[in-house]
């Protein structure tokens, strides 16, 4: 007993440090966790939390007979898996095209160049797309009507719009990938090389047997990280580009819980499909951990 | 490219960018659109309702970061209860209560409408956490020893040893909270319900994107269509990503080591 007390004098302050951020925790994710309650409820707002009745699964077996939940489903993850393909293939690509080239100062200015628009927000670059893309008025139907290509309505066409998100997210995201692939690429040793070089390797040869095995650490990492986000598809730059007569192919699951929870203040049906959709969140985030601790060696703290 | 053909097209005049005769260089060059968007009281107020975000906001998130990443890199022998603790914060990131049970909660504590529903409810970055406590650990031991033999508590130490060694740490987290601040639009539709609490990234999202006018009042209805059109869009685009153009070719080189540091342990 005397231990224990002498033990917490001796820590005190330690839990004194970790008060401010647990207090806030607390208020701001904890207690919204209680809040799942509505997804069994009936919510009425002016009778609260603790006065709604109770319904059971009643929201959830709604969600399941709604008509555009299917579609919604695989928006969300048709969009999720091309993003997560496409934001491999390509920023590896560049990162092993970059580390060919000699010139130090090319590479520092490209790097500067392709990163910037992930510092941008999705509004700011929204705004952006929805210019150059515009039928009317955008450069790139311009451009393209040089070669005698009729407008397209990029961002309002069920055909296109899927292909639009992905290409922007790439956009934005590639130079991102780019600086931590080739911060994967300097970490291989250049003796290996000079050893392939020496066995007659050439340039192709040594990038499939050298660089790549090299970077797999760091690939299967990255991917089994974006495991996690695949009811994610972007909310930010979906939400910002959409209208419509394109939520046939660009709804998502939280663009629908936004229009469905905030809009029309379906409180309990709209948490009903987050709870959902953080169950097989977190679900899958404890999967793709577990799978990046065992073949990456990825421990987070 | 598509930058800097905004760019272009904000310096042009009206009349050629709607002709569509600029591509990468302005045409007919004036500065109207900017002198537009600046003499507009709407534009400035959101300016600076974002700017007072990000300087409370970063404080708060950046003190509680220091604060909470210490205790947390203690091992069991020093603090019993730390991967208790650990999991309690680590949870947060895995599971959520969603949107609305959201929603709610900074509705019933009455902050709608208040700077602090911008601020409050991310204000423990657990991953910056995470990042900032793989930090401390990597330091000596041997600096915490000495420093507790010469009589110093645990908050002394902090202060004194850890936080100086940790700054290029902490200008990494330092700096991605506060491009998160200036960029972050959605809690902004989410909790203000008047348009003259709106930080600049909602108040743009609303004016440029959304074309929505429903929230401004009437007699300003004609001067907000005047603000939308496609230089002065491009304009406004432009001075919301100014702040970050300027810092971002300065700071690439910590964001590089910070993400690397973070990303890759061992």
């Amino acid at each position: 007993m005397r231990g224990l007390t002498r033990m917490f004098k001796k820590e005190w302050p330690l839990h004194m440090m970790l008060l401010p951020g647990l207090i806030l925790v607390l208020i701001f994710s904890y207690i919204p966790m209680v809040g799942i309650m509505m997804a069994f409820q009936k919510y009425i707002p002016n009778k609260g939390l603790f006065g709604s009745p109770f319904i059971g699964l009643k929201n959830f077996r709604l969600l399941m007979e709604y008509p555009d939940i299917g579609r919604i489903f695989f928006n969300t993850i048709f969009i999720a898996v091309m993003k997560i393909i496409a934001g491999l293939v390509v920023p590896i690509s560049i990162a092993i095209l970059l580390n060919e080239l000699r010139r130090e100062w090319v590479k520092r200015t490209f790097q500067t160049l392709v990163y910037l628009p992930h510092f941008l927000s999705w509004v700011l670059l929204s705004g952006i797309l929805i210019d150059v893309l515009s039928p009317s008025s955008g450069i790139l139907n311009q451009v393209l009507g040089l070669f005698g290509v009729k407008p397209i309505f990029f961002l309002g066409s069920n055909s296109w719009f899927p292909y639009v998100m992905v290409l922007s997210d790439v956009w934005k995201e590639f130079g991102f990938g780019t600086i931590v692939y080739l911060a994967a690429l300097t970490n291989i040793n250049p003796s290996l090389y000079e050893a392939a070089q020496i066995d007659g390797a050439g340039r192709i040869k040594q990038t499939f047997y050298i660089t790549l095995p090299g970077m797999l650490p760091i690939i299967v990492l990255m991917l089994t990280l974006s495991i996690g986000n695949v009811l994610n598809a972007g909310f930010d730059q979906i939400f910002n580009l959409y209208s419509p007569p394109v939520y046939e192919s660009a709804d998502i699951i939280d663009t629908f819980v936004y229009r469905m929870g905030i809009q029309q203040a379906q409180f309990g049906f709209a948490t009903a499909v987050g709870l959902l959709k953080s169950i097989v969140s977190f679900i899958l985030i404890t999967c793709s951990y577990v799978l990046a601790y065992r073949v990456a060696n990825y421990r987070i703290f | 490219m598509p930058i800097i053909h905004i760019l272009a097209i904000s310096f042009s005049s009206g009349t050629a960018a709607s002709a569509g005769k600029v591509l990468l260089w302005p045409v007919d060059f004036t500065t109207a659109a900017y002198d537009n968007v600046f003499g507009k009281p709407e534009y400035l107020r959101a300016f600076w309702v974002s700017v007072k975000r990000v300087a409370i906001g970063t404080t708060i998130s950046m003190l509680i970061t220091i604060v909470t990443a210490y205790p947390l890199s203690k091992d069991t022998s020093q603090f019993r209860l730390r991967t208790w603790y650990t999991w309690v914060f680590v949870f947060t990131i895995l599971f959520s209560g969603g949107l609305i049970p959201m929603y709610l909660t900074v509705k019933s504590l009455g902050m709608l409408d208040t700077i602090w529903a911008l601020v409050l409810p991310g204000a423990v970055p657990v991953f910056n956490v995470i990042l900032l406590l793989n930090f401390y650990r990597n330091l000596p031991k041997e600096l915490e020893e000495s420093s507790r033999i010469d009589g110093a508590g645990h908050f002394t130490t902090l202060w004194k040893i850890y936080v100086p060694l940790s700054l290029p740490a902490l200008a990494t987290t330092g700096l991605f909270t506060i491009v998160g601040h200036w960029n972050s639009w959605f809690d902004g539709i989410l909790y203000m319900n008047h348009p003259e609490n709106y930080p600049l990234q909602t108040f743009l999202q609303t004016i440029i994107i959304k074309n929505d006018f429903r929230f401004i009042k009437a007699e300003n209805v004609e001067l907000m269509i005047k603000l939308s059109d496609r230089t002065s869009r491009a304009a406004q685009i432009f001075v919301a990503a100014f702040p970050i153009l300027i810092v971002y070719p300065f700071l690439q080189r910590f964001f590089i080591k910070g993400i690397v540091m973070g990303s890759v342990k061992e």
